[in-house]
């Protein structure tokens, strides 16, 4: 496969590190893909703001940075903000879409946005937002399979919770799925 | 033991390369970006047997390193920018006392405090030349987390096997970088053990040399009875303040990584065979050189990478070699210029030498390193 580039941004609190954590150990360690994950780590990163890059590849991965990513995932207005305008004219943006303005993003980017915190407390907790927008990803892109993402998932959250998680991504996976569906046959 | 493939950064590969190469001290005074290194060992290595001390500051770390090695110990600590200009002076007294030691050094951008989360590599010449007096030093410089993970275990190995302070020379941009790697079962895993000696203490001198320039080491509390001191000393481990106790212990501290440099300079190579340009880089800047290298040779030019693996002692016989048939080096690097006087003094006028320098805070542009190498061919 050629390289993909991803970005997740969002702000502290929102599991974006673990989000990518997820997302690279699926592809990397399951998938048996080339992986290379960096993160901001500015004081800008500690509370506020927070993003985290993946390049997904099928060959070795030689420049470390993403510069333009193919996908870009945000989680926060200021994300948006940020990250917006750095996403390729060809790009694919999946956002919070309660948490963001629709009128803010850019109209001529194809985009996919979802209610991933509003899921989230609909299965009793809202730290779990972080997993349906894995699987919110996991629907819409190419870079992890669903099962190798259900494994990643097992390796990484902590003990106890891994039922609660994997309900969470298989909720923004099936939301993604139905979004898919609908825009290939638009109903009549 | 962890085993398998694993997603990880380079500062958690390389604490896991530590405990698989038996390490059960760190000391440390934790800075950015290297912190996450010993942050994983305090956790980990309860469960092995050992110990992490939180040290006061650098120097103190340093040294509690060098008395753990002496208390039996497999030690290592970590730091970064202004921590290793701190630890300085112990890696002298670590060279003089031929302490087995590891230090990392995840390079973020100078000097002074400079810049804390972004990487940089500009301590290439204070690892060779850090300490005062003379003395030589191995270092090795990761591009990879997996290589985090290999080359501690390899850095162990060396300090093991020559008895001097071997470095670990990452840096911000690998330490951060999370990437698969993967752990063999620990029976795979070549660990060297200490040179203890087997003389009685009636026969034991601590610092008289093996055939190949190495003495053999004791720890404390086995019975012997033994002097080790920063002051030059003799064969028994007592000050000896004249210059032929001083020549013979200090050339032989010199001698024993210089006459074995070819065993311990490695170096990776890639299309080599037909190159008129060589460009020279190493950690991460030399995956970002390969992109380059790529980009040239979709140009037809003819150019191939030379990565030195272990940096000091640096290849100069390879390097030499080279300079016989090629037009040029280009040494890139995350600096103004350092590894570049080793290439250019081996390289001597038998072919040109280009730098392409960066200050840090990030990585070179592939675009940059190609215009260089296209200047190169000229």
């Amino acid at each position: 496969m050629a390289a993909s580039g991803i970005r997740i941004a969002g702000f502290g609190g929102q599991g974006v590190i673990l989000a990518g954590m997820v997302i690279g150990n699926a592809a990397a360690i399951h998938d048996g893909k080339f992986v290379t994950m960096t993160q901001s780590f500015g004081p800008e990163a500690r509370g506020s703001s927070c993003s985290v890059q993946l390049i997904v590849s099928g060959e070795p991965i030689l420049y470390p940075y993403l510069t333009q990513p193919d996908i870009l995932v945000v989680m926060s207005q200021e994300a948006n903000a940020r990250f917006g305008a750095d996403l390729k004219a060809d790009g694919l943006l999946l956002y919070e879409q309660d948490l963001i303005q629709a009128e803010s993003l850019n109209p001529r980017t194809r985009r996919y946005g979802i209610p991933a915190t509003r899921f989230a407390e609909e299965l009793g907790r809202k730290l779990v937002l972080n997993m349906v927008l894995v699987g919110f990803v996991t629907a819409l892109t190419g870079l992890a399979s669903p099962e190798a993402v259900r494994k990643a998932i097992r390796d990484s959250v902590p003990k106890g919770t891994e039922n609660l998680n994997l309900a969470a991504f298989e909720k923004g996976l099936a939301y993604g799925q139905a979004l898919v569906v609908d825009a290939c046959h638009p109903a009549a | 033991m962890l085993t398998g493939a694993h997603f990880l950064d380079g500062d958690q590969a390389a604490c896991e390369g530590a405990l698989a190469a038996g390490a059960n001290f760190a000391a440390g005074y934790p800075i950015t970006p290297s912190t996450e290194i010993v942050e994983r060992f305090a956790v980990r290595v309860p469960t092995v047997g050992g110990i992490f001390l939180q040290m006061e500051d650098e120097l103190a770390s340093s040294m509690a390193v060098v008395g753990a090695t002496w208390g039996g110990a497999k030690a290592f600590t970590v730091t970064s920018g202004p921590g290793f200009s701190l630890m300085m002076e112990h890696v002298g007294y670590a060279a003089m006392t031929e302490t087995p030691l590891v230090l990392v050094n995840v390079q973020r951008g100078g000097p002074s405090t400079g810049l804390p989360t972004l990487p940089g590599q500009g301590d290439m010449m204070q690892a060779r030349w850090g300490s005062h007096g003379d003395y030589e030093i191995i270092a090795l410089c990761p591009n990879s987390p997996q290589e985090c993970f290999d080359q501690m275990i390899e850095a162990f190995n060396l300090t093991e096997e020559y008895r001097t302070p071997v470095l670990v020379m990452m840096d911000e941009c690998v330490g951060h970088m999370t990437e698969k790697v993967v752990i063999p079962p620990a029976e795979e895993i070549k660990v060297l053990p200490r040179r203890y000696t087997t003389l009685p203490p009636s026969e034991y001198q601590p610092f008289r040399p093996g055939p190949d320039g190495i003495p053999e080491m004791v720890k404390a509390g086995d019975g012997y009875r033994i002097h080790v001191t920063g002051l030059t000393h003799d064969e028994q481990g007592y000050p000896a303040m004249d210059w032929r106790a001083q020549h013979k212990l200090v050339s032989r501290l010199v001698r024993k990584i210089r006459d074995h440099a070819d065993r311990i300079a490695r170096c990776e190579e890639d299309g080599l065979e037909d190159a008129d340009v060589v460009v020279v880089a190493y950690g991460i800047t030399s995956r970002v050189a390969q992109r380059a290298i790529q980009m040239a040779r979709a140009e037809g030019l003819r150019v191939g990478l030379l990565r030195p693996v272990v940096v000091w002692p640096f290849p100069e016989r390879r390097v030499r070699e080279l300079a016989q048939r090629v037009h040029a080096f280009v040494v890139v690097e995350m600096n103004y210029g350092q590894m570049v006087y080793e290439v250019e003094r081996c390289a001597g006028d038998q072919a040109r030498t280009l730098l392409v320098p960066h200050g840090g805070g990030s990585v070179h542009e592939p675009e940059e390193i190609l215009k260089a190498i296209r200047e190169a061919m000229e």
